[in-house]
């Protein structure tokens, strides 16, 4: 041990002599070495071809004017697609799951004489609550993962970052905070993840609490859903796709400002400092392997997500099940939850079952949608065998869900307030474990949470005022 | 590419041998390779199509932000593979290039694949050079050769390998190609440790020789397994505290090149 000490005493010496320069001496003497290596073995040819159009795709997707608006067309356009595209599907796969099988289902479940609580808590509960998911969320995923993942190989997200760079600095927050909000599109826990590519503490903390306003998979279905139904039948069938589209955009950018302002907020309140300086390299385009993307995306993102939706529904079909068929006195349990939190839910322009739907949902925002159907199918005492999805999903005109929602009090004020609080709540609680674990702060963690929430309770309770005031 | 001349090539031991990919079955395995170099050079990419996984990939820098491992089986043989951030260099204090140099350092992999992206080699060289003072044990992995190719770039993959002392092999990980090559490539240095002859450029300027050259003496007089005296020496001289603590703690000691290291006790 005696002679590393010695090792160590002559190091700390010989650095007094060697002055202060010297790490930066190295840094460009092997820079000096690697390019006469690479001069002595690489060989140009004169004209360097493929970066011409490299060089003009840049000049419009990271132009100085052309950019943003360049960026926003393109997500609207993924939007557009990923709407349009998913409504056949989902009406289709209702129609097969919940419409088909499920009274197959449940006449068996009787034809073998199976208890009725059983067959209840198994076909009513579990298998309904999994085949909502499945017919609400798999389309939008299966077209929504595989774009974003073309043009993520394209090359084209760290343009994003390189776009909006300077509005992040402005709020304080970090360039490459702008990649983690990209990555929380598809998974707020993944987006808490990428932040590690931000290396400044302080930026990164902001990053994470910010990321829940990326709007996530598990959202999508909501916001795809509400927009349709609702805000998209108020118009002419025509473009009706198109203003639901835009309603979803619209709420989108909503969030984009949401984490903006909040960073801005945190930068100058709890975690105050300058935005630092960092390099990012705006890769070449690559023409991206559209079958391997196809593949990878649709069996690594959109059915792994889809088991994680699945496996969170059954347990909370077989919970909403129970408490809507267990009594308490005269009514059942979901009856009085829904009662209690209804006073709540009036003044935030939702209803006690969109609040249940959420308590119920904290594992996971994919249930969220299904729960909201079974609770109202199961209050409203109906059998859920002749209610929903006897139809097209997604149609508009005379649309079953309309008709469902709408006979549970439903208006357009409460659809556009499901959206605006499916945009501002909390993190589902995969998402609050990532980040305690990135973290490892309970304060964080509990900011986090609580940021959107309030934000979420002040929005909607405003719109539902102001609403309420102008419209009567 | 590279390609076989005649069908008896095919027969020889040397000829590219039929890869197991295990994915991430690295329950226990004879031989580690570590998997460094630039960000999006496609060092996910090269991981994958060795591995067979469908480790996460995309275009852009800093995506993989997990350490990835993976393993695959070649002649008999299992390869433990660990997928390193991406980092410009080894010399710095971020996150990444701790881990990548931690690695190199202590993680003793039998082979260090270093992934290059063809395009712009000059840069990806740089990590290289680094990285051959802390390991002779490399392979040099030049990918995105296709795109090089489009660009109008031709290299000289067997001057660089001669130069170097190390394996040059040309890919297209995207397009699967190259993967023989380099297969082989990597079994010889992991089989063969002591085969090759290592000659990396000198990259201490004239100010620092004396110096870094009277620290190494003592180092190899005191410690005469450590394997790289003089990277050891330049970081001491920088004072890295990293460096200083496994000094004093023989951390270095167990580095000797004559035996395959990374074998569970």
């Amino acid at each position: 041990m005696n002679s590393a000490k010695d090792i160590l005493h002559t190091a700390e010496e010989l650095r007094w002599e060697l002055g202060p320069h010297f790490q930066d001496e190295i840094a460009a003497k092997v820079s000096r070495e690697a390019s006469a290596l690479a001069a002595r073995h690489v060989q140009h040819a004169d004209q360097p071809s493929g970066i011409s159009w490299q060089r003009r795709l840049d000049l419009i997707l990271t132009g100085r004017w052309t950019g943003l608006p360049a960026m926003a067309l393109l997500f609207a356009m993924v939007l557009w697609i990923t709407i349009e595209g998913a409504n056949v599907p989902s009406g289709m796969l209702a129609g097969l799951l919940v419409d088909k099988i499920h009274p197959w289902l449940k006449a068996l479940t009787l034809n073998i004489g199976m208890w009725p609580w059983l067959a209840g808590l198994l076909v009513d509960g579990m298998y309904l609550s999994s085949a909502w998911v499945v017919s609400v969320m798999l389309p939008p995923m299966a077209i929504f993962f595989p774009l974003f993942t073309l043009l993520e190989d394209l090359g084209y997200l760290p343009r994003v970052a390189f776009n909006l760079d300077r509005i992040f600095q402005k709020a304080g927050a970090h360039g490459k905070q702008a990649l983690t909000m990209t990555m929380g599109l598809g998974c707020n826990a993944a987006g808490v993840i990428a932040t590690r590519i931000i290396d400044s503490p302080r930026e990164r903390l902001i990053a994470i609490i910010t990321n829940n306003f990326s709007l996530c998979n598990g959202r999508w279905p909501t916001q795809i859903l509400m927009a349709t139904i609702f805000v998209g039948a108020l118009a002419p069938p025509a473009i009706s796709g198109l203003v639901a589209s835009a309603a979803v955009f619209f709420v989108a950018l909503l969030g984009f400002a949401c984490a903006l302002g909040s960073s801005w907020l945190l930068s100058h309140t709890l975690l105050k400092g300058e935005a630092s300086s960092f390099s990012l390299e705006l890769p070449p385009y690559r023409p991206p392997a559209i079958l391997r993307t196809l593949y990878t995306s649709l069996i690594d993102r959109t059915l792994f997500v889809l088991w994680r939706a699945i496996v969170f529904a059954v347990p909370a079909g077989a919970a909403i099940w129970l408490i809507a068929n267990t009594h308490l006195g005269n009514h059942s349990v979901a009856w009085w939850m829904v009662t209690a939190l209804d006073p709540l839910g009036w003044v935030m322009g939702l209803t006690g079952v969109i609040l249940v739907a959420y308590i119920v949902a904290i594992p996971a925002n994919e249930i969220v949608i299904p729960t909201i159907l079974m609770l109202t199918v199961l209050l409203s005492g109906s059998s859920p065998t002749d209610s929903p999805g006897a139809g097209v999903l997604f149609e508009t005109e005379g649309h079953v869900l309309h008709t469902l929602l709408t006979s549970a009090g439903w208006t357009t004020l409460t659809a556009v307030c499901l959206m605006l609080f499916s945009l501002l709540h909390n993190p589902c609680s995969t998402t609050l474990y990532t980040i305690y674990k990135e973290t490892g702060s309970w304060r964080w963690t509990t900011l986090s949470a609580a940021l959107p929430l309030a934000l979420g309770f002040i929005a909607c309770t405003l719109l539902a005022a102001a609403w309420r005031l102008v419209l009567g | 590419m590279h390609t076989y001349p005649s069908p008896a090539c095919e027969k020889c031991p040397a000829a590219p041998a039929n890869i197991r990919r295990l994915g991430l079955g690295t329950g226990h395995w004879d031989y580690v390779v570590a998997l460094a170099g630039n960000p999006n050079v496609g060092k996910s990419t090269v991981f994958n199509l060795l591995t067979g996984l469908r480790q996460h990939t995309g275009n852009w820098p800093g995506k993989t932000v997990v350490r990835a491992e993976g393993a695959f089986d070649l002649e008999g043989k299992r390869y433990k593979i660990v997928d390193l951030p991406g980092t410009y260099s080894l010399l710095g204090t971020t996150p990444d290039e701790e881990v990548a140099r931690e690695f190199l350092l202590f993680g003793r992999p039998n082979v260090t694949l270093v992934v290059a992206d063809a395009t712009c080699l000059e840069r990806n060289l740089t990590l290289l050079l680094q990285i051959l003072q802390i390991t002779g044990r490399v392979v040099l992995c030049l990918n995105l050769m296709d795109e090089a190719r489009t660009r109008g770039l031709s290299i000289d993959t067997r001057g660089l390998a001669r130069e170097l002392g190390i394996p040059v092999v040309a890919t297209a990980a995207r397009r699967g190609q190259g993967l023989d090559e380099l297969l082989a490539a990597i079994g010889s240095v992991a089989t063969n440790p002591l085969n090759g002859t290592p000659r990396p450029p000198d990259i201490m300027p004239p100010e620092l020789r004396d110096a870094v050259e009277q620290l190494t003496q003592r180092i190899r007089e005191t410690y005469p397994r450590v394997e790289n005296p003089a990277w050891v020496a330049l970081r001491l001289l920088e004072g890295d505290p990293r460096t200083a603590k496994a000094l004093e703690q023989g951390e270095f000691e167990n580095a000797d090149a004559s035996t395959p290291t990374g074998q569970p006790a």
